[in-house]
């Protein structure tokens, strides 16, 4: 097999111990790949460490042990090739919708000249749906979901290898977040992005990935499985429910998380298991299709692929 | 009628009404002077002939005003000179002093802002220095600097330093996570990091220490100049104390206060324009 575009070897986070006791170990020995092209979800409880492998990626933060390799180089630090959408927007609110834009392609390409940073930074404000001098407001002035369409689009304009999304409509109305969703599909099949999000969601998880990786709770959180959503694209919201598989998946995860994350909680990787990749699921294949048989409807007892 | 009228007008109509209440009893309350003529020069000087010396009526300093507002910039000596030279050189040495302060306050308050190290190194001296009346300083600055006029403008340095350094540290130090995160992520160096982020994100606490250290500079240079004598406004005031012009004292206290008021406001113009919503 060959390697994959971002290569996540025995991450491990542990914060040192308050004294007296134990270091609290948040997650441990995490081995995941990311395609490039891939959109690939994490889901998994509070406290399990989601945020802190965001951060990790992003270069915001450093593991305690392992490393992050990606298109061949380890990651050392924050860099214009990994670009991230935290949840609260993080908006300069000093500057306005455009100049948060251009702020993030003028530090991606300082010999542009003005006109072509301009130009470029609306290019992308315009795919995210703001114009007609919706562009010049602060932050302030613009609804949450125009926030989120603003800080997307300076993600997308730096044009990373490496989109994060931290949450991304954690703070949005159910209404918003769906048409927002919708964009952020147009827009990732439009640039073949490679996207890492974390969510709380399940179904938008379904909606946008092409994987989804489940961690147990913390602390001693693992990345326990990787799902793999069979549906086809394009997909939409209103699609996607009629969808067989849609079900089948979505009744995996919610099983995981109700139950499973908590009763694989806090065991800690035997010797044999260190280094091991999570399993790989396909709740989403029919009968037919399934190397082994299981019976539908009974996501819980999964189906081993590859 | 009045019910009509919106919320500023009301506020100012009664302004006008508390002014004339209150200007009316005052001039009620001084009996009216006889007029220099009648008086002996024994007289004049023993506080025109009264019993005791009385505070003048408003419309006296009215007239003064007008007097002394219409040839602002005469200078007939180093006693007499027009309200708007002192006033002038007051301001010449508020402002010296203050951008003088401004110069160090800002960038060291940047730099402790942003070092732990530094804020816990410096802030015993900054804890000892800052409660110290900035007159203390003035022997000492006499004495070193040799010049009354730059110590007046040194006492100014002085004072106007605590505020704008404390905010611009506090500024610095408090500047969202996110923000430095977004510089971060973008592979912004130090510099433009201060730049285009940190500066602007703690601009509005900047320009709020140093409305406050204006406010001070101006409270300052009055007691500052009553000590340095020479020229400027608390030196008129203090000469014409001396002068037993109390029409002039009550006029240019009077001038102080409007001339401050004017500084405060240019600075909360520049507050305005450097505030952000989040």
């Amino acid at each position: 097999m060959t390697k994959p575009f971002i290569e996540i070897t025995g991450l491990t986070k542990r914060y040192p111990a308050p004294k007296g006791g134990e270091p609290l170990t948040v997650f441990e020995d995490a081995n995941f790949g990311i395609e490039k092209g891939e959109f690939v979800c994490i889901i998994g409880h509070s406290g399990c460490g989601k945020s802190t492998i965001m951060n990790i990626l992003a270069g915001l933060d450093t593991p305690t042990t392992g490393g992050i390799i990606m298109g061949g180089k380890e990651i050392a630090g924050p860099s214009l090739d990994r670009g991230v959408v935290f949840q609260n927007y993080s908006l300069l609110p000093w500057l306005s919708a455009l100049k948060n834009v251009t702020f993030g392609v003028r530090a991606r390409h300082p010999e542009w000249t003005r006109e072509q940073v301009v130009e470029h930074s609306q290019k992308y404000l315009k795919m995210v749906g703001l114009t007609d001098g919706a562009e010049h407001r602060k932050p302030s002035q613009l609804s949450g979901g125009m926030r989120q369409r603003v800080s997307i689009a300076r993600a997308f304009a730096i044009q990373p290898q490496l989109l994060l999304l931290d949450e991304p409509f954690g703070a949005l109305d159910a209404l918003t977040r769906g048409t927002i969703q919708d964009e952020l599909i147009r827009i990732w099949s439009a640039t073949e992005q490679t996207v890492f999000m974390i969510t709380h969601d399940v179904d938008e998880a379904i909606l946008l990935s092409d994987r989804i990786l489940l961690m147990t709770n913390g602390p001693y959180a693992r990345v326990a499985e990787s799902v793999v959503v069979d549906i086809n694209r394009p997909r939409n919201r209103a699609e996607i429910i009629h969808e067989p598989a849609y079900y089948k998946i979505r009744n995996h995860l919610v099983e995981f998380l109700a139950r499973r994350s908590k009763e694989l909680a806090g065991q800690q990787n035997g010797r044999e298991s260190a280094g091991a990749p999570p399993k790989t699921v396909r709740p989403g294949l029919s009968e037919a299709e399934e190397p082994e048989r299981r019976p539908a409807g009974r996501p819980q007892l999964v189906s081993l692929a590859g | 009628m009045t019910m009509a009228l919106p919320e500023r007008a009301k506020a100012l109509l009664l302004s006008l009404v508390l002014l004339a209440t209150f200007l009316g009893i005052w001039e009620m309350a001084t009996p009216g002077s006889k007029s220099g003529g009648q008086l002996s020069e024994y007289e004049m000087l023993s506080g025109g002939g009264a019993q005791q010396a009385r505070v003048p009526p408003p419309s006296q300093i009215f007239e003064k005003a007008v007097d002394e507002l219409s040839k602002p910039f005469y200078d007939n000596g180093p006693n007499d000179k027009g309200i708007g030279i002192q006033l002038a050189y007051s301001l010449y040495r508020v402002l010296t002093g203050y951008f003088l302060a401004a110069l160090i306050a800002i960038p060291v308050g940047f730099l402790i802002g942003m070092s732990p190290l530094f804020y816990k190194a410096l802030d015993p001296f900054i804890q000892v220095l800052r409660p110290i009346s900035p007159l203390a300083w003035m022997p000492l600055a006499l004495f070193v600097i040799q010049d009354s006029q730059a110590s007046a403008i040194f006492v100014i340095f002085i004072c106007s330093i605590w505020p704008m350094l404390i905010n611009t540290a506090f500024g610095v130090a408090n500047v969202r996570k996110d923000w430095i995160n977004v510089a971060k992520t973008h592979e912004l160096g130090a510099l433009r990091t201060a730049f285009q982020v940190i500066l602007p994100a703690a601009a509005p606490t900047i320009l709020t220490g140093m409305r406050i250290s204006i406010g001070i500079a101006w409270l300052v240079i009055v007691a500052a100049e009553m000590l340095v004598g020479g020229t400027g406004i608390g030196y008129y005031v203090w000469n014409e104390w001396n002068n037993l012009d109390l029409t002039a004292v009550i006029f240019s206290i009077l001038m102080i206060g409007v001339v401050g008021m004017m500084l405060d406001a240019a600075f909360a113009f520049v507050q305005r324009s450097v505030q952000f919503q989040e």
